[in-house]
C-alpha cells in the first residue's frame, strides 16, 4: 500500500503531466486551424494542374518521344518513396500508420525483387525506418514545415528528384502522405509522381463526361509538357506536405486531448485512493487510541 | 451559367485568387497576349511574367500581376494557374526592386545551366513586376 505521501507527490506529477498535454492541446489546435487553411487553399491549384495535366496526358502518352518525367522511362526496377513523417512525435499514430504503409510496401517491392530507395521527410519517419531500412535511406530532409510549409521547399524537392530521375536514379516515385480529412480521421495514401498516372486521371475524366475537347497548344505540347511536369511535381509535393502538416497537427490534438483526458481520470482515481488511506488512517489510529484507554 | 460570361478563376500555389463569372479576360500568354471570351477554342498555353486584365462592360475592372504559369481555355471557362500573383495596386516598388536586385545577383552566381536559367527567369519576373508597378 502506497504512503499518503507516495500519493500526494503521484496526483502532482499526473496534475502537471496534465497541465503540459493541455497546453500543447492548444498549441496544436491553434497550429491546426492555420495548416488546415494552407492545405485547404492549395488544393483548388493542385486540382486543376491535375485536370491540365491529364487531359495532355492523353494527347502525349501514346506518342514517340513523350517526356520520361510523363511516360517513365520504361523500367520499373528502381522504386523510390518519399516518406512525409513529421519531425516531432507525441503525435499519436500519425508517423506510425504513414510508416507502416509504407513498410508495408517496402516488403512487397522486395520480395518482387525490386530495388528500393527511400527518401525520408521528417525526422521521425527516419527514426522507424532507420531500423529495417537504414542502407536504403538515400537522404532524410528535416524541418521542411518550420516555420511553415513554402512552395520554395517543395520546389527544391521536386528539382531535386526530377534531377536524381534524369540520372538515372531511380524509375519509378511515390509518395506517401497522410490526406487530412478532420482532426481525428487522417488517410494515408501513396501517390505515384513519376511516371505520372495516367489511367486513374483518364477515367475521372471520361466519368464526369468534361474535357472531351481537343486542345489547341501555345507554343506547343512538349514545350508546355517540360515546363508543366516539372511544376507539377513540386505542385503535388507541395499539396502533400501541406496536408500532412495539418494531418500532424490533427493528430497531435487528438492525441493530446486524450492524454489530457486520460491524465484527469487519473486523478480522480488517485485521489479516491489517497482520501481512502488518509480515512483508513485516521479510523487506524482512533482504534489504537481507544483500545489503549480501554486497557487501562 | 450565362452564355455570354466567361467563368474565369486564377490560382496560385498558396490559395485561390479569383474564380468569378466576367466578360473577357486578356491573359499574357508566352506567344502573346491573349483575349478570352466564351466559346473560346480550347487552348493551353505557358503564361509570361504580366498583367492579366479583367473586362466588364468594355472596361478594365482588376488587373493582376502574374509570374508566369499556365493557361487553360476551354468554351466556358478559363483557368490560370499563375506561379505567383497579386494585384497591381498591391506591388511593393522597393520589394520588386530588391528582389531584382537578388535575381541578379543569382544571375551572376550561377554554376550550372539551370541555375542560370532559374535566375535569368526570376530577373524577368522582377523587371516586369517594377515596370508595371511604375506605370
Amino acid at each position: 500500500m502506497a504512503s499518503l505521501k507516495d500519493l500526494r507527490v503521484r496526483i502532482a506529477s499526473v496534475k502537471s503531466t496534465q497541465k503540459i498535454t493541455s497546453a500543447m492541446k492548444m498549441v496544436a489546435a491553434a497550429k491546426l486551424r492555420r495548416a488546415q487553411e494552407h492545405a485547404e487553399a492549395a488544393r483548388p491549384y493542385a486540382e486543376r494542374m491535375e485536370r491540365m495535366l491529364g487531359s495532355l496526358a492523353k494527347a502525349a502518352v501514346g506518342q514517340q518521344g513523350a517526356p520520361k518525367l510523363l511516360a517513365g522511362n520504361g523500367r520499373e526496377d528502381v522504386h523510390l518513396l518519399i516518406v512525409g513523417a513529421s519531425d516531432r512525435g507525441l503525435c499519436g499514430g500519425f508517423n506510425t500508420s504513414i510508416v507502416r504503409d509504407a513498410r508495408r510496401a517496402i516488403e512487397k517491392l522486395i520480395k518482387d525483387g525490386k530495388t528500393v530507395k527511400i527518401l525520408c521527410v521528417g525526422r521521425k519517419g527516419r527514426d522507424q525506418l532507420r531500423r529495417s531500412y537504414a542502407d536504403m535511406i538515400v537522404d532524410t530532409l528535416e524541418d521542411v514545415a518550420k516555420p511553415r510549409v513554402t512552395f520554395e521547399v517543395a520546389d527544391n524537392i521536386g528539382q531535386r528528384i526530377a534531377k536524381m530521375f534524369e540520372a538515372g536514379e531511380f524509375d519509378v516515385c511515390t509518395l506517401y502522405y497522410a490526406r487530412f480529412k478532420s482532426a481525428i480521421t487522417q488517410i494515408v495514401t501513396a501517390q505515384q509522381l513519376i511516371p505520372f498516372a495516367v489511367e486513374a486521371e483518364e477515367a475521372s475524366v471520361t466519368a464526369t463526361g468534361g474535357a472531351k475537347a481537343v486542345y489547341e497548344y501555345e507554343p506547343d505540347e512538349t514545350e508546355i509538357l517540360t515546363e508543366l511536369l516539372p511544376r507539377n511535381l513540386a505542385i503535388q509535393i507541395f499539396k502533400a506536405l501541406l496536408e500532412n502538416s495539418a494531418s500532424e497537427h490533427g493528430a497531435r490534438m487528438t492525441a493530446m486531448d486524450n492524454a489530457t483526458r486520460n491524465a484527469g481520470e487519473m486523478i480522480d482515481k488517485l485521489t479516491l485512493t489517497y482520501n481512502r488511506t488518509r480515512q483508513a488512517v485516521i479510523t487506524k489510529e482512533l482504534i489504537e487510541i481507544i483500545s489503549g484507554a480501554e486497557a487501562l | 451559367m450565362a452564355d455570354d460570361r466567361v467563368e474565369f478563376e486564377l490560382v496560385s500555389p498558396e490559395r485561390l485568387l479569383l474564380s468569378e463569372e466576367v466578360e473577357m479576360v486578356v491573359v499574357p500568354g508566352t506567344d502573346g497576349d491573349f483575349g478570352v471570351l466564351p466559346r473560346h477554342t480550347p487552348m493551353i498555353s505557358t503564361v509570361r511574367p504580366g498583367v492579366i486584365r479583367v473586362y466588364e462592360k468594355g472596361a478594365v475592372k482588376e488587373s493582376i500581376f502574374v509570374a508566369g504559369g499556365f493557361a487553360e481555355v476551354t468554351p466556358e471557362r478559363c483557368t490560370v494557374l499563375a506561379d505567383q500573383a497579386m494585384p497591381v495596386a498591391e506591388i511593393d516598388r522597393a520589394a520588386a526592386e530588391r528582389q531584382l536586385q537578388d535575381a541578379r545577383e543569382d544571375l551572376a552566381d550561377a554554376k550550372d545551366e539551370s541555375e542560370r536559367m532559374a535566375a535569368e527567369k526570376a530577373v524577368t519576373v522582377a523587371e516586369t513586376m517594377l515596370q508595371i508597378g511604375q506605370a
